[in-house]
């Protein structure tokens, strides 16, 4: 029982994370029309960001903070620079051009920080268990994720759906000459979503990054992971992009944990042995399977434009 | 000025005599180490070839090609693995298994379109990724050594550098003749005709999903056969080559060389993994030249080199 709860807790955890990633993934997916497969180089930046900027001011919150903001300028210029050139263009185009800048990434992050992974330390009020139910604990920092990621999505939320500038950018998605020929400046409005998108993308990259090491290629396997969530949730849709980042986070989480007893039921140990680890990684991309096959616009589509 | 001949027909020409001869090349200087890139390079090239008969000619945007490559690859090695060392036993199972898989992951994937097509093509090569790892008998993460090449009675030796090479070159040089015949067939026609307008083409009574699904079937059969190659070429397969950047590079090729042209994925093949090889000499540090060049590539080259050929054509 307390393994399920801490489990839970666990896929929680990961699900938010998710989230966050594939927030911005789909934002800029659903606005901009573009595909990033830059975006997992963004969360690596944040996370080698937060490395450096915590071990440089000495204070956790502080080099989080200033990571933050880096990774936020970091999109900005990136999207002045090189992507606003492929608004409107093929989608191919798009994962050509962001694989290219993938490929840079994890090149220039060896040649600053060289090919070994940081690790980045948490400070002790962070680190210490938390009793959160009479007889259950839960590490502080991996509670401190659920909470900031669910304020942030709270944010986001009514940031988008209550706000003038969340206004815009709905209007922008559904409608960008409209929207151009009514005075608003469509260009910096994109601007502003993309460094949005890359600096929620810096944050879960930052705050994973004590959990994880912070390494070179650790943007690619949680982006194939995120691209997994927005399509479940169906493209342009934050709401869907919510609900599937947490089904995933779950799903994942309990699979790893329990898939390999359950299958220890029904098959000889070796053969479960080997089978379990296989199957719970494909499980979320099953899921995904059959979504689409299902659903082929995902759970929530997003109303075409 | 309009030049006499198409400078794509010259540059494609010229492509292929420079593959044919390159042997003489190697022979000639001594370098051995060329035969063995070339040979690399020629056995992705059939792989981008068979990727663009669907991306290029069918607009079906495969971001999990690399997957044929691992099944053409476990095919051979498993097969060499419980001691059935003979290609004509190998090869055969390596093409269907990849036709199979093909058949399957195409009835599922083309009931979706666009991103979403992408999307979920990437998440069947990442199961074949994960189902690969989880096979512990054949090496699981680490991979499958292959202790011996597949045997052809005597008729071609695979251990020997220069009838391999020109084993997958006449792999290759087969493949595109097939895919030219194909592209210029009654079924390449309507297969066109449904990337152009799905909708129209429906209207006029063609079962649109069946054409797609049969070209989907015979690309990644293809790609299967690249697969079995390059496992030989290697002596070892891995779950690695059918990981999701593998397909990206794939994709890269293709589009790198011309999308839709017959002899683009074979130049952009080759030209895609020489820029690599050269300036990984250059500098230890040379995805940061190579980032931007794709960048750059997609933002000024439209078509690809077989488009600025055309262009130059046009003067």
């Amino acid at each position: 029982m307390l393994l399920v709860v801490e489990q839970i807790l666990n896929g929680l955890q990961f699900g938010l994370l998710l989230f966050l990633l594939a927030a911005g993934l789909t934002l800029v997916f659903g606005i901009m029309d573009l595909v990033n497969l830059a975006h997992g180089s963004l969360y690596m930046m944040g996370a080698y960001f937060a490395a450096t900027f915590v071990a440089w001011t000495g204070n956790f919150v502080l080099g989080a903070l200033l990571a933050l903001g880096a990774t936020l300028l970091l999109g900005i210029v990136l999207e002045f620079t090189a992507l606003r050139h492929l608004y409107g263009r093929d989608h191919l185009d798009h994962v050509l051009a962001t694989f290219g800048l993938i490929l840079f990434f994890n090149e220039a992050v060896r040649l600053i920080w060289g090919p070994a992974g940081l690790a980045l330390p948490l400070p002790p009020w962070l680190s210490v268990p938390v009793q959160i139910v009479p007889g259950i604990y839960y590490p502080a920092y991996r509670l401190a994720i659920i909470v900031v990621a669910l304020l942030v999505a709270l944010l986001l939320f009514l940031g988008v759906m209550r706000t003038r500038i969340g206004m815009l950018i709905r209007a922008g998605a559904s409608n960008r000459e409209m929207i151009g020929a009514l005075g608003i400046n469509i260009k910096l409005l994109y601007t502003l979503v993309f460094g949005l998108g890359a600096a929620l993308a810096g944050l879960a990259g930052l705050m994973q990054a004590p959990i994880l090491t912070v390494q070179i290629g650790m943007g690619e396997n949680i982006l194939i992971l995120a691209f997994v969530v927005i399509v479940i949730g169906g493209i342009g849709s934050i709401r869907g992009a919510f609900i599937a980042a947490i089904l995933i986070g779950l799903i994942d989480t309990l699979g790893r944990a329990f898939l390999p007893n359950l299958l220890r039921q029904v098959l000889s140990s070796a053969a479960a042995s080997t089978a379990a680890p296989a199957l719970s990684s494909m499980l979320i991309y099953l899921l995904m399977a059959i979504v689409l096959v299902l659903r082929p616009e995902g759970l929530f589509p997003a109303t075409r434009r | 000025m309009k030049l006499p001949l198409d400078v794509r027909t010259l540059v494609a020409g010229l492509v292929v005599a420079g593959l044919l001869l390159l042997p003489l090349y190697s022979f000639l200087s001594g370098n051995v180490f060329v035969l063995t890139l070339f040979t690399r390079i020629v056995i992705l090239a059939l792989a981008a070839a068979s990727l663009n008969l669907i991306m290029g000619y069918g607009g079906m945007m495969s971001f999990g090609h690399a997957a044929y490559l691992g099944i053409g690859g476990y095919a051979v090695g498993m097969l060499a693995q419980e001691g059935v060392g003979s290609g004509f036993v190998q090869f055969p199972v390596a093409l269907m298994a990849s036709a199979f898989y093909a058949l399957v992951i195409g009835a599922l994937s083309l009931r979706t379109r666009g991103v979403y097509f992408i999307m979920i093509t990437l998440a069947f090569a990442q199961m074949a990724y994960y189902v690969a790892s989880g096979l512990a008998r054949y090496g699981g993460d680490d991979g499958l050594t292959i202790y011996k090449r597949s045997d052809f009675a005597g008729l071609i030796n695979l251990s020997n550098r220069v009838q391999f090479y020109y084993l997958c070159l006449a792999c290759l040089l087969a493949t595109v003749f097939l895919i030219w015949r194909i592209v210029n067939s009654r079924f390449g026609l309507v297969v066109q005709g449904l990337r152009s307008n799905e909708q129209r083409m429906q209207a006029i009574g063609f079962p649109a999903k069946r054409y797609k699904l049969v070209c989907f079937v015979i690309a990644g059969t293809m790609c299967g056969l690249a697969g079995a190659l390059l496992a030989n070429n290697t002596d070892f397969v891995s779950p690695a080559v059918m990981y999701w950047t593998r397909s990206g590079d794939l994709m890269v090729m293709v589009i790198l060389g011309g999308m839709g042209t017959l002899f683009g994925p074979v130049i952009g093949a080759v030209v895609y993994l020489l820029l690599e090889e050269l300036l990984s000499q250059i500098t230890e540090y040379w995805a940061l030249i190579m980032g931007p060049l794709l960048l750059l590539i997609v933002l000024f080259g439209r078509g690809g080199i077989m488009g600025l050929l055309g262009r130059l054509n046009r003067g």
